[in-house]
């Protein structure tokens, strides 16, 4: 339990060439861009379609084509859902790749 | 408007956090409380069967569950899809799959809005939380708070976070729990608390997270596959068009054209965007979802699993949008199942019956015996879950760090988290029983409030900056705990419908747009202000933790080589 917070002596050693290993900043500032980016993304759709709910119901009720009945918010709102899970998707694809590829030379180079 | 309004009362409940009671009570003029049916021997046989199941799956976890890792975090060996449907098993409820249909079955587009409210903070999770947490973590979300922060105090704060959550999330499940089975199975109210409150202390304190990884992971597969065929079969009855689904829809349903667009769901601007951050956030603060990110290997798989799961959750959420529909279009117009007879909405059983009767019309008496069976399923797996993460709280951060100063025993922490998993087991019961005739829809609001406003702003802060002290951290997660609770008591739903006040001091339903901004502010500004050695020492730590935090070097359980 207690060696939860102290790091060995070889840790030690590779998180002091981590640390001026430029690759580490690199990735840090890409993977940090990115998922704040996409963050950023979400919180516009989501809270985008809550305030056109709050602000304009109507919008939301017109309808696809005039021969039918389906309204412009069912596609709107499956399409919220959709894209929370493509998000999600795009965020895991370049993390278990790119990003992942660099993360595991930066720990290569350290040893 | 009334019907609205209790229809979004009971979807409230219901997203997420079972609240069967709260929609029973709230649409009280038309359901008259969950009334209890004739003996539904379907779906008790079937139940049957799954208890069967799962306490052989917990035997056989309690067979391999033999340290601290295998009990907390089932040794960190569930890979990334199994983990995906396990946190898909512990964030759908009973009451989200009856409840958000039931809402469309009311309401029509509403329901949808809500649906999208209970899956967008899960690629957020998936942006912010997930990989560090694994990385910094082992057991509790604690861990993280704890890793540079004073341990003491910030365990402390953490662990009284998680359990106010924890205890209170239990009662609305364990009230749900309660109305559904009187009402699915005809067996009395506190038998049906007890059984569940027995099911949950056996799962847990002989299995641990391995059995709870496992009945979580089959209730999933039972509930999506239920789900599935339910709207298959509505589908299939109108060949496979949304367009003729809405048409008979529209011709049948009381409130006609008018469920095709938003209706009184939203109309106060502050409230929609307070509830949207409180289940935003709060989802990213419930500690027995944290919890899970631990029984992974590694980042890679943490990240996976927040992937699958958003997949599964998102993909349920649609299906009982259409159920809803189907229940509109199929439900309403058959006698058989109304009490007012055709023209009108009112179930027998109440409005949440809407999918469970739909079940009946697509697959007859034997498939609403297992719809019945995966709705009582669906509540043992949440609240395993829950009592896990409660019980973990108690033994790794309070008697494992703060009481014993880390020098505890492996083994002494895994009995104690056994014990204060049968204390937490018996307090639900007991509060399940006091709770059955109370009005608890102010629960959800408190439980998704306290996560967004303690736990979200501590935990996001100890990961990403580097100046958060312990001083700042406690009293800001401290102003985010009091300000939403208190908020929550001065709310209508409290002071107005509990206490029976004329008017609410707060007079909005949702804190969480006041006590976020508030939590990270005054984290912010304590930690600025604090210049102790300790304070500095604290920062100076920061750049250690965030090489482990990106890189996952030195990572619990982790493949270094």
């Amino acid at each position: 339990m207690s060696s939860h917070n102290a790091p060995s002596a070889a840790n030690l050693a590779s998180a002091e060439h981590i640390r001026n290993n430029p690759k580490f900043k690199e990735l840090v500032a890409k993977r940090n861009a990115f998922a704040w980016t996409l963050s950023a993304i979400m919180l516009i759709i989501y809270f985008g379609f809550i305030l056109i709910i709050a602000f304009n119901k109507a919008w939301l009720g017109s309808l696809l084509s005039a021969a039918g009945v389906t309204t412009i918010g069912f596609p709107i709102g499956v399409g919220v859902i959709l894209s929370a899970i493509a998000l999600t998707g795009v965020y895991v694809y370049r993390a278990n790749g790119e990003f992942d590829e660099m993360n595991r030379q930066i720990i290569e180079e350290s040893r | 408007m009334k019907t609205t309004k209790t229809a979004i009362a009971s979807a409230l409940a219901f997203g997420g956090t079972a609240l069967l009671a709260t929609a029973a009570l709230a649409a009280g003029a038309d359901m008259g409380g969950a009334q209890k049916q004739a003996t539904n021997w379907h779906a008790i046989v079937m139940f049957v069967i799954f208890v069967g199941a799962t306490l052989g799956i917990t035997y056989w976890a309690a067979k391999r569950t033999k340290t601290a890792a295998d009990f907390y975090a089932a040794g960190g060996g569930i890979t990334g899809f199994q983990n995906g449907l396990a946190i898909a098993g512990d964030y759908m409820s009973a009451a989200s799959f009856l409840g958000i249909s039931a809402l469309v079955y009311g309401s029509g587009y509403d329901g949808l809005i809500f649906s999208v409210g209970w899956l967008v903070g899960w690629p957020i999770i998936l942006f912010l939380i997930a990989e560090r947490l694994r990385n910094l973590g082992k057991y509790t979300f604690a861990d993280v708070c704890g890793y540079r922060l004073s341990r003491t105090p910030i365990r402390t704060f953490a662990a009284t976070g998680s359990l106010i959550v924890v205890i209170f999330y239990l009662i609305g499940q364990m009230v749900g729990a309660g109305q559904l089975i009187k009402l699915l199975f005809g067996m009395d109210y506190i038998y049906a608390v007890m059984i569940v409150g027995a099911l949950m202390m056996v799962y847990v304190t002989f299995g641990g997270m391995v059995a709870t990884t496992w009945v979580q992971i089959i209730k999933a597969c039972l509930l999506l596959g239920g789900a599935t065929f339910i709207a298959f079969g509505v589908m299939a009855n109108f060949g496979f068009s949304f367009e003729a689904m809405f048409v008979k829809a529209i011709e049948v349903h009381p409130k006609k054209v008018a469920i095709m667009a938003p209706g009184a769901l939203v109309t106060n601007p502050v409230d929609a965007i307070s509830l949207g951050m409180a289940l935003m956030f709060g989802t990213a603060g419930l500690p027995h979802i944290l919890m899970r990110f631990f029984t992974v290997p590694d980042a890679r798989e943490a990240r996976k699993s927040v992937f699958y799961a958003t997949g599964f959750i998102g993909y349920f959420y649609i299906l009982t949008f259409i159920i809803g529909f189907g229940a509109i279009t199929m439900v309403a117009t058959n006698p058989e199942y109304l009490t007012k007879g055709l023209g009108s909405l009112d179930l027998k059983g109440g409005n949440n019956m809407a999918a469970v009767w739909l079940a009946h019309a697509i697959g007859g008496n034997l498939f609403l015996g297992f719809i019945s069976a995966v709705a009582f399923a669906t509540i043992l797996a949440v609240v395993s879950g829950l009592t896990l993460a409660g019980a973990s709280a108690i033994s790794h951060d309070l008697y494992a760090s703060v009481i014993m100063h880390g020098q505890a025993t492996e083994g002494k922490e895994v009995t104690v988290s056994k014990i204060a998993s049968i204390g937490l087991g018996i307090v639900a019961v007991l509060l399940g029983l006091i709770f059955e005739k109370q009005n608890v829809a102010f629960i959800v609001a408190l439980t998704f409030s306290v996560a967004a406003s303690a736990n979200f702003p501590v935990l996001v802060l100890s990961m990403f900056w580097g100046g958060l002290t312990t001083r700042g951290a406690v009293l800001g997660g401290i102003i985010g705990l009091l300000m939403s609770v208190i908020m929550v008591v001065l709310s209508k739903a409290v002071w107005v419908q509990s206490f029976g006040f004329k008017e609410a001091l707060f007079p909005f339903a949702y804190p969480a747009l006041f006590s976020v901004p508030a939590a990270f502010f005054f984290s912010w500004l304590f930690s600025i202000m604090d210049n102790s050695p300790q304070a500095q020492a604290e920062r100076a730590a920061y750049e250690a933790q965030s090489i482990r935090s990106e890189t996952g070097l030195g990572a619990e359980g982790a493949a270094s080589h």
